[in-house]
């Protein structure tokens, strides 16, 4: 699924600096408030779906190359959380929906979850 | 790579706008180096968890990367109020985080393990009201 089916999908607004969000591919999702276990248990290149905004949201999608983070419940993220993934060329999208609905919108939709058995 | 790369970089504690820059420059610079992208991401989750570690626990300290042919070794010294019961600590879902780190979205006792899974080779020494120093090792070749 691309980033531009899943803003549609989720009546997202995007914050990117790429023009074209249907050149990132996206398969697999997380959705997580907690940054300790997302770096425990996702892996890169998954999509984070949150409830949480501050920068570190955005480190912890640094380190895990996690190509995009949505951020739920109507959440506006801070300023600084913003230029950082902007320096970073992070797309960010912005819905109203819940966690659950936001997971549901996109599982329905062929999203898959990570390998649980995730080895190291 | 002849010479070994060294990385040092001063951790401010209870900063969680910066925190996080500096594991990205290690995670960056072994990028730069040609290293598989697999031991990139366990570098950098093992550099962040420790970086944050200093952030919260450690009233800032000290993380350093010495990169040379086939490893990268990490250490993250603080000289903060030590770690009283070590074993405690690297047990899953203990924490004694404060909530501000909470909200941040740390605290929820899965720092240590994981700094520890991502190893090749771990070491964790502290004592209390003196501080405390954490050893990672990752080799770049080991399967």
């Amino acid at each position: 699924m691309n980033l531009q089916e899943m803003a549609s999908l989720l009546d997202a607004k995007c914050i990117s600096n790429d023009c074209d969000l249907s050149n990132i591919v996206i398969n697999h999702a997380y959705a997580c408030d907690l940054m300790s276990d997302v770096l425990a248990f996702c892996t890169p290149g998954t999509l984070l779906l949150t409830g949480l905004t501050n920068v570190q949201i955005v480190r912890t999608a640094q380190m895990l190359d996690i190509p995009a983070v949505v951020f739920v419940r109507g959440k506006v993220p801070l300023d600084e959380t913003i230029q950082l993934a902007k320096d970073n060329n992070l797309p960010v999208l912005l819905t109203n929906h819940t966690l659950f609905e936001a997971c549901g919108i996109l599982y329905e939709k062929g999203m898959k979850p990570i390998s649980r058995d995730r080895e190291i | 790579m002849a010479a070994p790369v060294c990385l040092e970089y001063r951790i401010e504690g209870n900063d969680f706008m910066v925190a996080g820059a500096a594991s990205n420059n290690i995670k960056n610079t072994l990028k730069m180096l040609g290293i598989s992208s697999s031991v990139c991401t366990r570098v950098a989750i093992i550099a962040y968890e420790a970086e944050i570690n200093l952030v919260i626990h450690g009233g800032g300290g000290v993380l350093k990367a010495e990169i040379t042919e086939d490893r990268v070794k990490l250490t993250a010294e603080d000289e903060g109020p030590g770690i009283a019961d070590i074993e405690k600590a690297m047990t899953e879902g203990f924490s004694t985080a404060t909530e501000y780190a909470r909200e941040m979205g740390f605290g929820a006792g899965m720092g240590l393990p994981n700094i520890k899974k991502n190893s090749d080779e771990f070491n964790i020494e502290s004592e209390v009201g003196k501080g405390t120093r954490l050893y990672s090792t990752v080799f770049f070749n080991k399967q």
